[in-house]
C-alpha cells in the first residue's frame, strides 16, 4: 500500500482538451474520474509524498522502538525494530503517574464539553441560520468576532473565581470555561444556512409544529453530519488542553495531558518511559483517528471552505 | 432552561388540530412562540460565553490595575504601574522576541511545505484517502506528547537529530542551550503537528478552483508551476489569509512545547537563560511562580493586544498583495477561460 505504482503518463495536453470537452457537463465537485490530464501525478509526486509521509511518521515510530528498548536503545542512529520491553515500560508509567485516572478524567472532560458545545452550538446556530429575529445581524458580527479572541488569556480572573469558589482541582473547573465557543456556534450556522431549505421550516410550522418541535424534526436531522464533525473537534480541542488543566487542578488529580507531563518533570529523565507514556497516552487519539480519520479529513476540508 | 421552552410548547398543540381554530387564543401563544424561541436558543451560549469567556477577559483589566499577589489576593489600585513595570522588564521583551521568532520560524516552512503538499494532493493521486489521513496523522499527537517525543529527539546527548547530524560530521548541536536551535526544535515540534491541518485546509481550497483554468491554461502552455503561481495561489488567496491568522492566533499562544522542552533545567520556565520562554510561558511563571496576578494580567492584555495587532497587520499585507495580485491574475484568468470555453462550441 505504502509503495505507489507508477503512472507513466506524461502531461500530453492535447488529449487532456479533448477529454474535458467530452465530458464537460459533468459535477465539477467530484473529481473521481480523470480529466484533465495535465494534473497527473509522477513519481515525483509520489516521492516527495512519500519522504515527508516518512520522515513525520518516523518520530512516533521511533518513540515506540525507543519506549520498547531499554534507556541504550536511544543511542542507536536509526532504531527501526521494537524491542520486547514495551509492557514493563508501560507499567512503570502506571506506578509514575496515576494514569487510569487521568485517562478517566480527560474522559469525563472531554465529553461534557462535547456534548455542552454541540448542543448549544447547534441551538443557536440553527436560530442564527434559519429563524428571523431582531438583532440578528448584529448578534452574529459579535459571536464572528469572538471567534479570534484567546479566551486563554483570561485565565487569571478564571482562576481568582475558581478559588473563591473553592472548585480547585475538581473536573467542574476544568469543564466550565469550556462549555461554549464562538467557533461552535458559527461552524454550525454555516453548515445549516445552506442545507434547511426555508420551506421545509415553514410547512412543518403551517403543519401546526411549534418551533421547538420544529427544531428537533427538521433541524437536528439535518444538522447530524455537522455536529459529528463539530464534536470530533471539541474533543479534541478539550483532550489536548493542557495550560488550564495545569493550572486549576492538582497533580494528585490530573487530565492525561497534565499527567503526562509530570513524567517530563524528574531530575533524571528516562526517556523510555517518557516515550511509553507519551505512546500511552497517543493510542487513544490514534484509534478514534483510524475510526474516524475519514470524519475528521472531511471536516478539516469542509470547515475551511465555510469558515 | 427547559422549563421556558415548556410553557409555549404546551400552549400551542390547541392550534395543531385543524387549522380553523388558529385564530383563538393559542396564536398569541403560537406568536410568543416565535418571536421568543430565537431568543431562547441564542441564550445559553450568550449567557455561558458572558460569563467564561468576556467577563474574565474584562477582569483582567481589573486585576491587572491592582497589586494584587496570589495568595493575599486584591491589593491597592495602582493604576497601570504594572503595565510600566512589565513594559520595562527584560524578561518580558526577551518573552515576546522568543515568541515572534519561534512563531516566524514555524508559520513561513509550514505554510510553504503545507502549499507543496496541498498541490501533490490536489492530483489524481492513487489510494487518496491513505495519503490524505497519512499527512494528517501527526494532529492526533497531542502537544504534550510531541514535547515529550521531541525533547527526547533533540536531546543534546545522543538524541535522535544529534545522531543523524553526526553520521555526516557536524558536531552535536545544543539544542536545548543555544538560543536559536532551541527555537528551531520548538518550531520543528510546531511544524510536525500542523502542517498536515494546513495542508488539508488549502487542498480544499485548491479543490474549489475550477478545473477549466488549469486546463485553459495547460492548452496555452503555462507549465505546472506557472500554474501554480498564476492560478492556485491566487484563487485560493482567502483560504492563505485564514490560514496565516489562525496560524497567528495560535503561534502566539505556544506552551506545552516550551515548558515540556527541557524541564530538568529552570523547572519548565523555557530554559535556563530562559532562551525558549513565550509569552504565554511567562506568564505563567509571572502568575504562579513568582505569584504576582497584578502583573500576568497586565502581560495577557499586551499579548492580547499584540495577537490583534499582528492578526491585523497580517491581514493587511496578505490582502494587498494577493488582490494587486490576484485580479491581474484572475481577470486573465478569466478572459482565457471564456476564450476556452467560445473555443469548444
Amino acid at each position: 500500500m505504502t509503495a505507489p505504482a507508477p503512472t507513466p503518463v506524461m502531461p500530453v495536453r492535447l488529449a487532456g482538451a479533448d477529454e474535458t470537452a467530452a465530458e464537460h457537463p459533468r459535477p465539477r465537485k467530484r473529481r473521481v474520474g480523470g480529466s484533465g490530464v495535465a494534473l497527473r501525478p509522477g513519481f515525483l509526486s509520489y516521492g516527495l509524498l512519500l519522504a515527508w509521509v516518512l520522515g513525520t511518521a518516523y518520530p512516533l515510530w521511533w518513540s515506540f522502538v525507543v519506549a520498547s528498548g531499554t534507556n541504550a536503545t536511544r543511542g542507536e542512529t536509526l532504531p527501526l525494530i521494537p524491542g520486547g520491553n514495551f509492557l514493563a515500560n508501560a507499567a512503570r508509567v502506571l506506578d509514575a503517574i496515576p494514569f487510569w485516572l487521568a485517562l478517566g478524567n480527560s474522559i469525563i472532560v472531554s465529553s461534557v464539553i462535547t456534548i455542552s458545545v454541540v448542543t448549544f452550538s447547534t441551538l443557536a446556530g440553527y436560530a442564527f441560520a434559519k429563524l428571523r429575529f431582531k438583532g440578528r445581524e448584529g448578534l452574529l458580527v459579535f459571536v464572528i468576532a469572538t471567534m479570534a479572541i484567546p479566551t486563554q488569556l483570561g485565565i487569571i480572573p478564571l482562576f481568582i473565581v475558581m478559588r473563591e469558589l473553592g472548585w480547585t482541582g475538581t473536573l467542574g473547573a476544568v469543564i466550565i470555561p469550556t462549555l461554549v465557543t464562538a467557533f461552535g456556534v458559527f461552524f454550525m450556522r454555516q453548515y445549516l444556512v445552506g442545507v434547511i431549505p426555508d420551506e421545509l421550516i415553514e410547512a412543518a410550522r403551517v403543519d401546526g409544529a411549534n418551533q421547538i418541535r420544529t427544531f428537533f424534526t427538521v433541524a437536528v436531522p439535518a444538522a447530524r453530519p455537522a455536529m459529528a464533525i463539530l464534536g470530533l473537534f471539541t474533543f479534541m480541542m478539550a483532550w489536548t488542553d493542557y495550560l488550564w488543566p495545569l493550572i486549576v487542578l492538582s497533580p494528585q488529580n490530573p487530565t492525561l495531558q497534565t499527567a503526562l507531563g509530570q513524567l517530563q518533570s524528574g531530575y533524571y529523565v528516562d526517556y523510555s518511559i517518557v516515550l511509553a507514556g507519551a505512546v500511552l497516552a497517543t493510542l487513544p487519539l490514534l484509534i478514534l483517528f483510524i475510526a474516524a480519520g475519514r470524519q475528521l479529513i472531511s471536516g478539516i476540508m469542509q470547515g475551511a471552505v465555510k469558515g | 432552561m427547559t422549563s421556558t421552552l415548556a410553557r409555549p410548547e404546551q400552549g400551542t398543540p390547541p392550534a395543531t388540530p385543524s387549522a380553523a381554530p388558529r385564530r383563538r387564543t393559542g396564536l398569541t401563544l403560537a406568536r410568543f412562540d416565535l418571536k421568543a424561541s430565537p431568543y431562547l436558543y441564542i441564550a445559553p451560549f450568550f449567557v455561558l460565553f458572558a460569563v467564561t469567556g468576556l467577563f474574565p477577559l474584562v477582569y483582567t483589566l481589573v486585576v491587572s490595575m491592582h497589586d494584587w499577589p496570589l495568595l493575599q489576593g486584591q491589593g491597592e489600585f495602582v493604576g497601570f504601574d504594572n503595565f510600566a513595570a512589565v513594559l520595562g522588564d527584560r524578561f518580558f521583551w526577551n518573552s515576546i522576541g522568543n515568541t515572534l521568532s519561534i512563531f516566524l520560524i514555524s508559520t513561513v516552512p509550514q505554510l510553504t511545505i503545507a502549499l507543496v503538499l496541498a498541490a501533490i494532493l490536489d492530483q489524481h493521486l492513487k489510494a487518496r484517502t491513505f495519503w490524505r489521513m497519512s499527512v494528517l496523522l501527526p494532529y492526533v499527537v497531542t502537544p504534550v506528547a510531541v514535547a515529550l517525543i521531541f525533547s527526547s529527539v533533540f536531546s543534546e546527548d545522543s538524541g535522535l537529530v544529534n545522531n543523524l547530524i553526526g553520521l555526516v560530521g557536524i558536531d552535536p548541536i545544543e539544542w536545548k542551550h543555544d538560543v536559536l536551535a532551541s527555537h528551531v526544535a520548538i518550531a520543528t515540534m510546531v511544524n510536525w503537528r500542523w502542517t498536515g491541518y494546513n495542508t488539508l485546509i488549502l487542498l480544499a481550497a485548491m479543490q474549489a478552483v475550477p478545473r477549466d483554468l488549469h486546463e485553459s491554461a495547460a492548452i496555452d502552455g503555462a507549465g505546472a508551476s506557472r500554474r501554480f503561481f498564476s492560478i492556485t495561489i491566487p484563487s485560493i488567496r482567502p483560504t492563505v489569509i485564514f490560514v496565516i491568522i489562525t496560524a497567528t492566533i495560535g503561534g502566539l499562544q505556544i506552551f506545552a512545547e516550551p515548558r515540556l522542552f527541557d524541564v530538568s533545567n529552570a523547572g519548565g520556565i523555557g530554559g535556563a537563560q530562559r532562551q525558549f520562554q513565550t509569552t504565554v510561558l511567562y506568564l505563567w511563571e509571572m502568575a504562579f511562580f513568582r505569584q504576582d496576578f497584578g502583573r500576568a494580567a497586565a502581560i495577557a492584555w499586551l499579548l492580547f493586544l499584540l495577537i490583534v495587532a499582528i492578526g491585523l497587520v497580517n491581514f493587511g499585507i496578505s490582502r494587498r498583495i494577493a488582490s494587486v495580485e490576484g485580479n491581474r491574475l484572475n481577470r486573465r484568468a478569466r478572459r482565457q477561460l471564456a476564450a476556452h470555453r467560445r473555443g469548444n462550441r
